[in-house]
């Protein structure tokens, strides 16, 4: 995957079967989000092709407009849309991408944020909500058209340890409820915790890959030795 | 009531205060100053002043005065979809459309109003047949302005977050949905106060139609002067005849400005 001379992904084949949750972890500006970002079919890959669930993502934009409209997206920051509250920032895209009416895409809406005990905030704009409250809204967000998958890129790093715990949590809560999740995180204890199976990339490649307890108690690579050993310092 | 509490602004937690009466007082006294550089400079040149005879043709300037205000409002309105269209051919994908757009501006943007005022009323008018000269100050008026506000819209959109239209991207909205709900909107509210002053600019700037004879509020007192020989009586009236138009719209601004941020 390349940006202009910069060469962000390079040589990456990751073939991964019967997975509830894969982790991906890795050193920052190793690759992680550009592959989450491909695999979410957020970008077209300047060479290759990404399949899921047997099925190609899309070599056109058509097609990853398709979709991306059957998964739901969370990012490290910004999800939301400043200028709509909590609850239009949910129920738009249930109303305006899929199809619902306006009463029944509120009332998902509502729904949605119930679960994530968000409801008395349902009316608060983005600006007057608290970093982990924001990433839970659009956890909801994401999860409200009932997605076939939901990529996160790093929900909490922007987050401090009890706002990270609060979004872990919500998360936990996703795996439980049997979706498929790709997760993209700093938080090795959670990734070993929640994950089926870890990826290690760094530096553009793909270093390691295997079930998510194995990789880090025991990495086979020196790089995945490397990254592991820096995380388990402090 | 300290010295320091009525000309000062407090400044406890960074926001700064002041009471209504020291602010009253403060206006008063910057007014004063001015106004005593004023009319000492008057005093000086022994101007003899002759109100009464300017008083007579009142019903000129307030003519003038309304006329000003038509054509600022109709311009006004014609400016904004000549605007609004142009920076929706700045942003098509069809490259002549762009193109267009972007010679519009450049070309409006860079020559006088003057310049253009009598290349469009002495050529193209001329050549065109048109003969009612509001239609045509009009025309100019929104075609000059309508640049400057094709530049606010654009300035407006391309200045929403960009993270903004990968959310928009995640959630599968389509690219006009993504215009219509995110987009526009927030272009729309940060665009506001620039748009106010560019109101205010055009109702200054329709004073130059009056250089090809169109009967608005310059041109009115220019005529009063020239019956009256009292330059001075007719144009103070005449600047706070704008006054009286612009001012309310910078306040308006202002108010726009504080209601509608919100912080990202």
């Amino acid at each position: 995957m390349r940006y202009g001379d910069q060469c962000a992904l390079d040589d990456f084949s990751l073939s991964i079967d019967s997975v509830r949750c894969l982790a991906l972890i890795g050193p920052s500006g190793g690759g992680k989000s550009t592959t989450l970002r491909l695999l979410a079919g957020l970008e077209k890959p300047t060479s290759g092709s990404i399949e899921i669930n047997g099925m190609d993502i899309g070599q056109s934009e058509p097609e990853r407009l398709a979709y991306r409209q059957r998964i739901g997206v969370v990012f490290q920051a910004y999800n939301l849309f400043p200028h709509f509250d909590a609850l239009t920032n949910v129920a738009l895209p249930l109303e305006k991408v899929h199809g619902y009416s306006r009463s029944e895409s509120i009332t998902k809406a509502e729904a949605m944020l119930d679960r994530f005990q968000l409801s008395d905030h349902r009316f608060k704009r983005p600006a007057e909500l608290s970093g982990g409250q924001n990433q839970r809204v659009a956890i909801a967000r994401a999860l409200a058209p009932d997605p076939d998958i939901i990529f996160l890129d790093e929900p909490t790093s922007a987050l401090d340890p009890e706002m990270t715990v609060e979004v872990l949590d919500a998360i936990e809560r996703l795996i439980d409820a049997k979706k498929d999740l790709v997760i993209a995180t700093h938080q090795m204890g959670f990734a070993k915790r929640a994950a089926d199976r870890i990826a290690i990339i760094a530096d553009g490649k793909l270093i390691e890959t295997g079930p998510a307890a194995q990789i880090i108690e025991n990495p086979q690579t020196p790089r995945a030795r490397k990254f592991l050993g820096a995380c388990l310092k402090f | 009531m300290t010295f320091r509490s009525l000309f000062f602004e407090s400044n406890s937690d960074g926001a700064r205060s002041a009471s209504s009466l020291a602010r009253g007082t403060s206006f008063a006294l910057a007014l004063l100053a001015l106004s005593a550089v004023f009319f000492a400079s008057f005093y000086v040149l022994q101007y003899q002043w002759n109100w009464s005879s300017i008083f007579r043709y009142k019903a000129k300037f307030i003519q003038g005065w309304l006329a000003t205000l038509g054509i600022s409002f109709v311009s006004l309105l014609f400016s904004f979809l000549v605007g609004a269209l142009s920076t929706l051919c700045y942003r098509s994908r069809f490259l002549p459309l762009k193109y267009l757009s972007s010679l519009y501006v450049e070309l409006i943007r860079g020559t006088p109003l003057l310049v253009q005022i009598f290349i469009f009323f002495y050529v193209v008018a001329d050549a065109a047949g048109i003969q009612n000269r509001y239609l045509i100050g009009i025309a100019i008026m929104a075609l000059f302005s309508g640049a400057y506000i094709s530049e606010i819209f654009r300035a407006g959109i391309e200045g929403v977050g960009r993270s903004q239209l990968l959310s928009a991207k995640a959630i599968g909205f389509s690219e006009y949905q993504t215009f219509r709900y995110v987009i526009a909107p927030q272009a729309l509210r940060s665009s506001l106060p620039a748009l106010a002053g560019q109101t205010a600019n055009l109702i200054k700037d329709s004073s130059l139609l009056s250089i090809i004879a169109i009967s608005e509020f310059t041109l009115n007192a220019q005529e009063v002067n020239a019956i009256t020989y009292s330059s001075f009586e007719s144009f103070i009236p005449l600047a706070l005849g704008y006054l009286v138009l612009t001012l309310p719209i910078m306040r308006l601004a202002r108010i726009l400005e504080k209601r509608l941020r919100f912080d990202t």
